[in-house]
């Protein structure tokens, strides 16, 4: 994940490369009784990333499970499966969340996962002004706060977040908020007045993104609600960038 | 061939001969019937110091050559030139200075030639003072250090008769003014220390000039008065003070005489001038009201040379109610009225709650350390300020001065129980002033470590008042303590009025000798801040009841101190100021504080009566509720409002960014 993951590779990684087809454990020592276990292979995928005492996939079986689905732990998909997952907490996998994501991606296996979640990345950009969007950002910016007063996401992570969301693609329908995500990143990371983002402020970024015009903001009103950090981050454009 | 071994010149002998020609010297000083010196009679006391430099040893007198010619001068000032200056005074005691001062400098150009062989091999060889520096250094130590502060002060007093007209000889004080910048020997020390007491002295004069000249002068007639001045200030710096003090007594004046004394009492005459007209010539017609508060609207919220009106105003007010202040000579009525006018003028000021935060802190200085010249004007301007601004406005500084009529009812109790407790007395008077938590401005309780003495004090009294109020907390404030200790040093004993941070470093001294900055820092517990300029006080400022090593004018962490036995004053009791520091930007963030709290309230008020509400129509109903206090920043207000949807007291319309709803 983009944040606060710790990357213990090897070890784990290697555990998960090892068991990339789930073996029916639990079925086998059942054998004999009056009712056959069935088989779940979504709980089973499960159980070979999981932790075996927490009974959660842990940040290493994150590690091994975007191993085996070769694709980077800080890539946009995996924010997606979290999102499909509804899942509460930063780098971890409860088996309801677990089944949750599989079943609203209609997945049961790794090769079913991958493509699922590849197709719904597309999805998304393409309608990135879509109720779905809104959502998905939303939920993005509360994953991040990991305790329970935490009021805000530090600029930091803030910065990564909107590039990993906003800025990524670099299909044509996004250019603009790809656009002003790399600006909005620049700014953010040398002003100095805030080191923390609020939510209204992450949904002002959204907002702001999708309607005003680049870069001349010809339908910006200083008049309007924005938040103030925007109404900084057009002063500082307009001191930088007036042409 | 024959080498003729000379006998060696014995040194009583030598000196003799050479006591002989220094009287020569002397009496050509002193304008006695003297021949000048011959080459001939320069050429033979140079070679009796050459020969007896060069004999062998124990024929060798450089040693004590080099000590005969710093006695001959030291003898020369006591038994001539002191006697000389002693009984002279003012312009005398200039003009003979000036003389022996030119003489002086002969005298060192004659004997540093006679003894020019020193110079070539035994001072450049040890690398000690050279004899021109020997020669001036004498009159430093034993002429200027004792008559530097007749002369300052006669100086002074000359340039005061030229400021009042009197036609004064400008050359003189050219003269002795070179004086302190060529004894510096390359530093400016001496003239910077009697420029300090010459600005110290020009600060006093144009404060007095000024509140005359307040009463006698119309607003241009002021300000033209002023302009020649800085004309005539320029004049003098040209003519006879040195060029690196212009800018400071240009400053000096315009800060004096451009003070907000000036300002306000200026602007409470033209308002009293419109207002007049406005009733009477115009009568009393609204539009000129109006125009009149605009104007004044303007005036009051520009800033003056980097102060709100709202400091100045306050600032204003602290000078006519604290003893001593410029106003002393004003009657009661004067007053009243004075402060009555200063009232209404404030209703022109958006900032009522910086001027009510500067106003509280200086009364509480007032109240504190007893400035306060008159209780009942006390009481009446806090009575017309609540009239005009209500109840709240004022309520905490009320609370002030009950708290000091309680502290003072309080203090008779603590004597009385001391008395029937004679055992719990700890040995020292201690007077305690309770005050209220809220009331008062917030000041730093610092965990600094008291001398055991004071301990004791900090003890009994908390037991007394425990007994009296228990659930009380008490938390001491030793910042704002003072404290009066005798100090007996070599010559006489001093009674010393001190800060309880400044007592107890002195204290330290009666333990140990000698003390480093470190040591001071961990045994009084004081920040870097305080302490420095508890020991700047002490070591480097007027009184020098500590000596430092190295010897200079500012404090560093690497610096020794220990306590100066020889420290004496001509008064019995001495104070020794400890700066105050700038309370300005407290008093700011303070304010800031304060109104952050005021705009959150506000507009939760409004937004749990309207439930639904647009941006705009929420920071005009916000302005409009607070600006009688002040006048709020738009982008504070949206900030305000942003940290309330993040704390879930409102939060935006989903629909219209510029909405906003109020959550129960």
């Amino acid at each position: 994940m983009f944040r606060k993951t710790k990357s213990k590779k090897s070890d784990a990684a290697a555990a998960g490369a090892a068991a990339p087809t789930p073996k029916p454990a639990a079925a086998s020592t059942t054998v004999g009784h009056w009712r056959p276990v069935p088989v779940n292979p979504v709980e089973n995928l499960f159980n070979s990333y999981a932790n075996k005492s927490t009974k959660e996939i842990d940040p290493e079986g994150i590690e091994s499970l975007c191993s085996d689905l070769k694709i980077n732990h800080t890539d946009v998909r995996i924010l997606i499966l979290a999102w499909k997952m509804q899942a509460k907490r930063q780098g971890f996998f409860t088996l309801q969340e677990w089944k949750t994501g599989m079943s609203s991606l209609h997945s049961e296996t790794l090769p079913n996962l991958n493509s699922a979640l590849t197709q719904l990345e597309k999805d998304i950009r393409k309608l990135s002004s879509s109720s779905d969007f809104v959502d998905f950002y939303t939920f993005s910016f509360n994953y991040c706060i990991s305790e329970e007063r935490q009021k805000g996401v530090d600029v930091e992570s803030v910065c990564l977040l909107l590039q990993l969301i906003l800025g990524g693609g670099g299909d044509k329908i996004v250019g603009k908020q790809k656009s002003w995500v790399e600006y909005l990143v620049r700014f953010l990371k040398e002003q100095t007045d805030t080191k923390v983002i609020t939510l209204d402020q992450w949904m002002g970024f959204y907002r702001f993104c999708n309607e005003i015009s680049f870069p001349d903001m010809k339908n910006y009103d200083a008049a309007d609600a924005w938040p103030w950090i925007l109404d900084d981050f057009v002063d500082w454009m307009g001191q930088n960038f007036r042409s | 061939m024959a080498v003729i071994e000379r006998e060696p010149i014995e040194l009583s002998k030598g000196w003799e001969i050479m006591e002989k020609g220094i009287t020569k010297l002397k009496n050509i000083l002193e304008e006695k019937d003297e021949p000048q010196f011959s080459s001939e009679g320069y050429m033979k006391l140079y070679t009796l110091i050459y020969d007896m430099c060069i004999q062998k040893a124990p024929h060798d007198y450089s040693q004590q050559l080099y000590h005969k010619y710093r006695e001959t001068f030291e003898e020369y000032i006591s038994s001539t030139v002191l006697p000389s200056l002693k009984d002279k005074h003012d312009e005398f005691l200039l003009r003979e200075l000036v003389k022996r001062w030119s003489n002086h400098k002969i005298m060192v150009r004659w004997m540093s030639r006679f003894f020019h062989y020193l110079d070539r091999y035994y001072i450049a060889r040890r690398s000690i003072p050279g004899l021109k520096v020997v020669g001036l250094a004498c009159f430093k130590e034993k002429v200027y250090a004792i008559l530097n502060e007749k002369v300052r002060d006669a100086v002074i007093s000359l340039i005061d008769q030229e400021r009042e007209g009197v036609q004064i000889d400008r050359a003189l004080l050219k003269n002795v003014i070179d004086i302190f910048v060529e004894i510096g020997m390359g530093k400016m020390e001496c003239y910077e220390d009697f420029e300090a007491a010459m600005l110290k002295d020009t600060a006093a004069y144009y404060s007095r000039k000024s509140s005359n000249w307040i009463f006698e002068d119309s607003c241009p007639g002021y300000m033209l008065k002023l302009e020649e001045c800085l004309k005539r200030e320029k004049e003098r710096v040209a003519h006879y003070l040195h060029s690196s003090s212009e800018t400071k007594l240009i400053e000096i004046v315009q800060q004096e005489l451009l003070t907000e004394q000036v300002f306000v009492r200026k602007t409470i005459e033209l308002h009293d001038k419109y207002l007049a007209y406005a009733e009477g010539s115009f009568k009393n017609h609204s539009l000129f009201h109006k125009a009149l508060k605009e104007a004044y609207e303007v005036l009051f919220n520009k800033i003056v040379a980097g102060s709100s009106s709202a400091e100045l105003l306050a600032t204003f007010c602290d000078n006519i109610l604290k003893k001593g202040g410029s106003t002393e000579k004003l009657s009661d009525e004067a007053i009243e009225e004075t402060l009555e006018k200063v009232v209404k003028l404030l209703a022109y000021i958006s900032d009522k709650d910086l001027f009510a935060e500067f106003f509280r802190k200086k009364l509480a200085r007032r109240l504190l350390f007893d400035y306060s010249a008159n209780d009942e004007h006390e009481r009446s301007v806090l009575l017309k300020l609540k009239q005009q601004y209500g109840r709240q406005y004022t309520s905490k500084m009320e609370g002030m001065v009950t708290d000091l009529a309680f502290a003072r009812e309080n203090q008779n109790h603590f004597k009385e129980y001391l008395s029937s407790n004679p055992h719990l007395n700890p040995g020292m008077d201690l007077t305690v002033t309770v005050l209220t938590t809220g009331f008062w401005p917030s000041y730093k309780s610092s965990d600094h470590k008291l001398p055991a003495e004071m301990v004791k004090c900090v003890e009994v009294f908390r037991e007394f008042y425990q007994t009296r109020l228990q659930h009380r907390k008490l938390t001491w404030i030793y910042s704002l303590g003072s404290c009066v200790i005798k100090g007996m040093f070599d010559s006489k004993s001093l009674e010393l009025s001190l800060t309880t941070y400044q007592a107890s470093a002195l204290l330290l001294f009666n333990e140990s000798d000698s003390l480093s900055y470190q040591e001071l820092k961990s045994q009084l517990d004081l920040s870097d801040d305080d302490l420095k300029r508890v020991l700047h006080s002490l070591a480097c400022a007027k009184y020098k009841i500590l000596n430092k090593d190295p010897n200079t004018r500012t404090i560093s962490p690497t610096d020794v101190f220990e306590f100066n036995a020889k420290f004496t004053d001509r008064m019995r009791r001495i104070k020794v100021p400890l700066p105050p520091v700038d309370e300005k930007k407290e008093v700011v963030a303070d304010v800031d504080k304060d109104r952050r709290f005021a705009v959150d309230a506000s507009i939760v008020r409004i937004m749990k009566s309207r439930k639904v509400l647009g941006y705009q129509a929420l920071v005009m109903e916000c302005v409009e509720q607070l600006s009688r206090m002040f006048k709020p920043d738009v982008k504070v207000i949206k900030k305000r409002i942003e940290d309330l949807i993040n704390r879930e007291y409102l939060e935006r319309d989903r629909e219209n960014p510029n909405l906003f709803r109020y959550l129960a």
